[in-house]
């Protein structure tokens, strides 16, 4: 088959619903993966929102501890499986071949697959709460996110529904993963070397190889769960000989690497951003893949410290706290090349630069509250307190969603063809970080004040803190309407974006028109 | 210029080989299991002692320069309707000395019920120097409808025990030991 007739069959491609079920374009796709994944970051957001509304005064005004546990759960597997993870893929779709001189993903069918895997994934962890309406069953998973043994095992049909809708997803982001791997290392332009390559691919490689060693340790963990619970087996039963505990340990196995299989696609994005509004080469490009691999690496041996409480052995304790503070060390170095980047550059902050340089700041919180937690002496006062919760969400909501919004707006005008509107954004921005952290900074001082997460009540000293924090956390829900007022609104129309959105930006993708042909790079441009 | 056919062929060459990574990568999932066991059995890590009788050393003495305390506490699982309590909560005891401690069950239902001990150490240092001679938990224990029974335990600690440790905790937790639809 010659390329003229493939792009020619390829341009008739059906209209209507039949596009978006049927296509194999990887920039559909990654359409696909990024509204997908916006319309479950409200989904997510509604359901805290629900429990912020519990949480806003002492005793049990809303709803019952067992649905507040169901909310809390289904909240964080949402918003990981079906927001954070689907948004750097849809990226991955849309950029990667752009920013690699590609005419496609390597797997254009796979990823068609890959998508349409989610959205029943989507319907099986939320329709428990649908069903316990009508008196089937009691409802979602109310284990948290983590399914943790005994009461997973004795936990109603919502735990069997999480573990299929886990092994769609799984299988959905092993596919991505390869298809990830298979267009970095084969569908490159001639010329771009791997060390010529941008590090939003880099970033995203480190995570696929990531994803595909350890998600089939979660399924393998959630499949014998699923025999515990209904087959006879005693994986995690100890009557039977099982260890509740070994759940701890494969959950986690592959729930640490998840935290840098989260972040790693931001670190890769963000330097694109620094280089390009500081109109400067990015500093350190070596020594930021150097680090990504030392990051990856160290990942898969850390994750006892997600429960040093449980009783390890004091050389374990040591081993897992050390290793864990190990990871500081590159990404000290990732945060000193993204300092330099910006260093005497001419810098202008429109909106991506603001997210940026305010995803800088808030991931650096992030980061040094989770040096606090490692800490295996300190942790027996924060484990499974608001502080372990306020954490996460700084490196999660911050390091994670603020870098993927810094994205959305740097990469719109070039998905769209259309500018945005930059007061908007910069609204966006600033109502962003402040509520954010008018939501979580309570949390930090709550933890410490001893209130334990996952509980819908509190003691009257913890008042005002859950107060405060309810207030941000609805300013922060609602801004988020700003943001898809003004994707929608430039999806619809608005200036038209030139090839080359930004001044300083670098890469290939800026090479071709804005909005970007259906078909680009069929001839591929070869990299000097 | 790229020729299509041969790149196709390659991608799928390579996407097979991850497919493999994948493979390796559900096996491994699988192969923890055991290997957590026998990680356990080797490091006493998840404090399962032993689940047959210690031979008694003719030649171990009694460490008289020391107390350890051994404490006893006791759960009894969703699906077992029992009492179930340590005689006592603590004994001070020297390392190899032979002691004897009693834990008491009722079965609170009108049927008999089968149920099976099991017990757990900590500090985990500690699991392979508790030393049990006799035991309820080494077999299933049957209760007859609204039956007490008083179930001994006879043990010592190993005077090997590490001289840092000076309270051991030792737990039982009791289950239903026939499926409960039974």
């Amino acid at each position: 088959m010659s390329t003229a007739t493939a792009a020619h069959h390829h341009d008739d491609h059906p209209t209507g619903i039949m596009r978006w079920l049927t296509t194999t374009n990887h920039k559909d796709i990654g359409t696909m993966y990024l509204t997908f994944s916006l319309i479950m970051f409200l989904v997510g957001g509604s359901m805290i929102l629900a429990v912020r509304a519990e949480l806003f005064q002492p005793g049990l005004q809303l709803m019952q501890p067992e649905f507040f546990n169901q909310l809390i759960g289904v909240h964080a597997l949402v918003m990981i499986f079906a927001a954070l993870m689907p948004a750097a893929t849809g990226f991955a779709n849309w950029m990667l071949p752009l920013q690699l001189g590609a005419p496609d993903m390597a797997l254009p069918r796979l990823n068609n697959w890959g998508f349409w895997l989610l959205p029943p994934a989507a319907i099986l962890l939320t329709a428990p709460f649908i069903l316990a309406l009508f008196g089937i069953g009691d409802g979602a998973i109310a284990t948290g996110w983590t399914f943790y043994t005994p009461l997973s095992v004795q936990g109603g049909i919502g735990v069997d529904f999480a573990i299929f809708a886990v092994h769609l997803l799984g299988i959905s982001s092993v596919m991505g993963s390869i298809n990830v791997l298979v267009t970095i290392f084969n569908m490159r332009a001639p010329g771009m070397t791997l060390m010529k390559m941008p590090l939003f691919a880099w970033g995203w490689m480190i995570t696929a190889f990531l994803l595909i060693a350890t998600i089939p340790v979660l399924a393998g963990a959630v499949t014998m769960l699923l025999t515990d619970r209904h087959f006879g087996t005693h994986f995690f039963d100890a009557a039977g000989g099982g260890d509740p505990i070994l759940f701890q340990h494969l959950f986690w196995f592959f729930g640490h690497p998840e935290v840098y299989i989260l972040l790693l696609p931001v670190w890769g994005l963000i330097p694109h951003i620094l280089s390009a509004f500081s109109r400067k080469p990015t500093y350190g490009y070596k020594a930021q893949i150097y680090s990504f691999w030392a990051i990856g690496i160290l990942s898969v041996v850390v994750w006892a410290h997600h429960f040093f409480t449980v009783g390890l052995p004091i050389p374990a304790l040591l081993y897992f706290m050390y290793s864990t503070m190990a990871i500081s060390l590159p990404l000290a170095v990732l945060f000193f090349c993204w300092i330099a980047t910006m260093w005497k550059g001419s810098m202008t902050f429109e909106t991506p630069m603001l997210f940026a340089t305010g995803w800088i700041i808030l991931f650096g919180i992030g980061g040094l509250t989770g040096l606090i937690l490692a800490d295996v002496a300190a942790d027996a006062q924060y484990h499974h307190s608001y502080f372990v919760v306020a954490h996460f969400h700084y490196t999660l909501f911050a390091g994670g969603i603020m870098g993927i919004m810094a994205g959305v707006y740097y990469w719109l005008p070039k998905m769209t063809g259309h500018m945005y509107s930059e007061t908007l954004g910069k609204l966006h921005f600033w109502l962003t970080a402040i509520a954010f952290n008018v939501t979580f900074i309570p949390q930090f001082f709550l933890g410490l004040a001893g209130m334990p997460r996952r509980i819908p009540d509190y003691a009257l000293q913890f008042s005002e803190f859950n107060m405060i924090s309810t207030i941000g956390a609805f300013t922060l829900g609602l801004s988020q309407l700003i943001m898809v007022y003004n994707i929608v609104r430039c999806v619809r129309g608005g200036k038209k974006a030139e090839a080359k959105v930004w001044e300083g930006a670098e890469g290939l993708e800026w090479t071709l028109p804005s909005p970007p042909p259906y078909h680009s790079f069929t001839e591929q441009p070869v990299i000097k | 210029m790229i020729d299509q056919e041969k790149r196709a062929a390659d991608n799928k060459r390579l996407a097979w080989k991850l497919m493999w990574v994948v493979a390796g990568a559900v096996l491994f999932a699988f192969a923890l299991v055991p290997l957590y066991n026998v990680f356990c059995d080797l490091t006493g890590l998840n404090g399962k002692t032993e689940g047959l009788p210690a031979a008694v050393q003719k030649t171990m003495k009694v460490d008289e320069s020391r107390w350890v305390t051994v404490e006893f506490t006791s759960s009894v699982m969703p699906g077992l309707a029992w009492n179930f309590y340590p005689t006592q909560t603590s004994m001070k005891v020297r390392p190899g000395q032979i002691m004897l401690a009693t834990f008491e069950a009722k079965n609170m239902t009108n049927e008999t019920v089968v149920g099976q001990a099991i017990p757990s150490v900590s500090p985990s240092q500690a699991t392979f120097h508790f030393k049990k001679i006799e035991c309820f938990c080494f077999e299933r224990q049957e209760l007859k409808a609204g039956e007490s029974k008083e179930m001994p335990l006879r043990f010592y600690v190993s005077p090997d025990l590490p001289k840092d440790i000076r309270t051991v905790t030792l737990s039982y937790a009791f289950f239903h030991a026939v499926p409960t639809e039974n």
